[in-house]
């Protein structure tokens, strides 16, 4: 067989090679915080509510992450850490995982400042969501779309 | 930017689209300085990552892969086998000893009359002057140490011997690189040499350099030989794969670091 | 990486009322509980590390809980501001009621 294809051009960035593997690009899951894996009611469990002002908090991860296994991540949060006020805790869920509950952090005010780092495993492309939980009793939450791809050779 | 040309038999198309390979051709960023990963039109698979991954490489305390190095540093000074010797009993300080084998390596083994790679050479030590058991290949003690041994070779420029005795073996190793195999009729330079820079799926596709292994990946989460992707690449092309340390796999080793000859020694690079 | 090693990094020397950061990693497969034997079919049990905790000189300065979504080989970095000389101790608990630490030292300049 030497028939030759030729390629067809579907947009500015790919050209898409053969039906299936475009039905494979298109069937990618759709982003989306509709979805509900059990983060809310994890959320609940700890902070005791299921929603919170998008305020203070910030989670920084990459905007498409090349294997799901090891997804860099920060956390952090304005807040100046005195004993009066600070920050007791951040918590981080994937909205998409088949279980939603990734770490929580517990500063204290010897932290100085609400940052933190680690590495989560991601299923899928999702939403992560940060939820921060302050000295008086306020919480807080963010949301981060993250694309997950995975790798293609080598067993 | 540069468009790259695909051209594959419809057969070829067919088995793959169904199975597991779904091309797509991507644009090159041909503009970017990689300094020290690019020698000449060669460039380490550390180029073809994202910002994440190189960061988490670079960072020697953040790479995953250190764990291991740190653990072969250990065993470097552990005294094994009949003759109760440690390797820094022969060997002292390893940066000092070691600096050059992982960018010179495989070399030509006069007592089998053959090429051995890193891995082989820890072994023949084991066996032969230690009277210990030797590393099973994949084992995380054989993986460690050969990181740890590569290790201190980091940045040294990869150049390794491939004429007078090596010849017929660097040749093997090449006929291996551009033999098609498998049910998807694919050879290596299919994918690393014609469609290198293009997107696979989701992945983009590198010129399969080996300057970095043993190489933590996160898809295997542990560090991993370059004879298991080796195994792997051969697998996703549904071709049967060759045994850890096999005289095929070696040969193509011996070729594929020629191939990378000036790139530096990355170990343990990290890949997705 | 069947050994579990933890390795940690704090600065040698900091100045009182610097921000410092403290980065751990210790070398463990995170076993989420959730994958099958390939050969047995049968799940694989749960193991991972699953509570880190930082002292300084004898008091928590910060902890974390892990879950299973934690990437194996669990890397985690925190900030802290230095306010004395002392000692860090980081203390890992896995499954199975097994526990790590490491100590280091912080010099103030
Ligand atoms: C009893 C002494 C002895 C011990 C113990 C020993 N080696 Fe060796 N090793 C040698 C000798 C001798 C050579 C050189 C052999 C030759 O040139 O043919 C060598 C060569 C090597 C080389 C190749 C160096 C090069 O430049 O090509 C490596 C790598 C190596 N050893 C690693 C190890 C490791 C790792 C250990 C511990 C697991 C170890 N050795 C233990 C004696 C020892
Ligand atoms: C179907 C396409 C395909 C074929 C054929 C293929 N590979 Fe790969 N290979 C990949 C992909 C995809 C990756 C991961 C992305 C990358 O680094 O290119 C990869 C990665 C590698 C890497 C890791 C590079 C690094 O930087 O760590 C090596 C080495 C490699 N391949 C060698 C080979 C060899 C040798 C052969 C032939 C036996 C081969 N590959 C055949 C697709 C292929």
């Amino acid at each position: 067989m030497t028939e030759k294809l030729q390629l067809v051009v579907s947009n500015r960035r790919h050209f898409i090679l053969g039906a299936t593997a475009a039905a494979t690009l298109l069937s990618l899951p759709k982003l989306g915080f509709a979805e509900d894996n059990g983060w809310k009611a994890a959320m609940e469990g700890l902070v005791g509510s299921s929603e919170a002002d998008a305020n203070r908090v910030s989670i920084e991860l990459p905007e498409i992450a090349e294997n799901g296994n090891t997804v860099p991540f920060s956390v952090a949060v304005e807040s100046p850490m005195t004993d009066e006020d600070h920050v007791k805790a951040v918590h981080v869920f994937a909205t998409g995982n088949p279980r939603p509950d990734i770490g929580s952090f517990m500063f204290t005010p010897a932290n100085g400042v609400a940052d933190a780092s680690s590495r989560m495993r991601l299923g899928r492309t999702q939403d992560i969501v940060a939820v921060a939980e302050m000295s008086n009793g306020q919480v807080f939450m963010a949301t981060q779309t993250v694309k997950v791809t995975i790798g293609g050779c080598g067993g | 930017m540069k468009i790259k040309s695909l051209v594959i038999s419809a057969a070829t198309v067919a088995l793959a689209s169904t199975a597991y390979i779904g091309l797509s051709v991507a644009f090159d960023d041909d503009s970017h300085d990689w300094g020290d990963y690019q020698v000449e039109d060669r460039r380490s698979g550390y180029t073809y990552r994202s910002a994440e991954t190189r960061a988490l490489q670079d960072d020697e305390f953040e790479n995953p892969g250190m764990v291991g190095v740190d653990h072969g540093a250990e065993l470097w000074n552990i005294a094994e086998g009949s003759e109760g010797k440690a390797c820094a009993d022969c060997h002292g300080d390893a940066s000092e000893s070691m600096a050059k084998v992982g960018a010179t390596y495989p070399k030509f083994n006069a007592a089998s009359s053959k090429p051995i790679n890193v891995e082989q050479r820890i072994n023949l030590c084991r066996v032969e002057n230690m009277g210990a058991e030797p590393f099973k290949y994949e084992s995380g003690e054989m993986l460690n140490m050969t990181a740890f041994v590569k290790n201190q070779s980091l940045g040294e420029p990869v150049n390794v011997v491939i004429d007078g005795e090596m010849a017929p073996f660097f040749e093997k190793g090449k006929e291996f690189y551009y033999e098609r195999r498998g049910q998807l009729d694919m050879a290596c330079s299919h994918c690393h040499e014609d469609n290198e820079g293009n997107m696979i799926r989701a992945d983009h596709l590198s010129q399969g350099q080996i300057n970095g292994f043993p190489t933590y990946r996160f898809k295997w989460q542990k560090l991993g030989s370059v004879h298991r992707r080796f195994r792997g690449c051969n697998k996703n092309i549904r071709a049967t794969p060759y045994k850890y340390g096999s005289d095929e796999y070696v040969n193509l080793e011996l070729y594929l670091t020629w191939r990378g000859r000036g790139l530096p020694i990355e170990t343990p690079a990290v890949r997705n | 990486m069947a050994k579990v090693k933890p390795r940690v990094k704090v600065p040698k020397k900091a100045s009182v009322g610097d921000v410092v950061t403290i980065k751990t990693l210790i070398s463990h497969k995170m076993e989420t509980g959730l994958r099958k034997d390939k050969e047995t079919g049968e799940l694989i049990p749960r193991d991972i590390i699953s509570a880190f905790e930082a002292k300084f000189n004898g008091a928590t300065v910060f902890s974390m809980n892990l879950h299973a979504g934690i990437s194996a080989n669990p890397f985690v970095s925190f900030p802290m501001k230095v306010t004395e000389a002392g000692e860090f101790e980081f203390i890992w608990n896995a499954d199975g009621e097994k526990t790590y630490s490491k100590k280091a030292k912080l010099k103030v300049a």
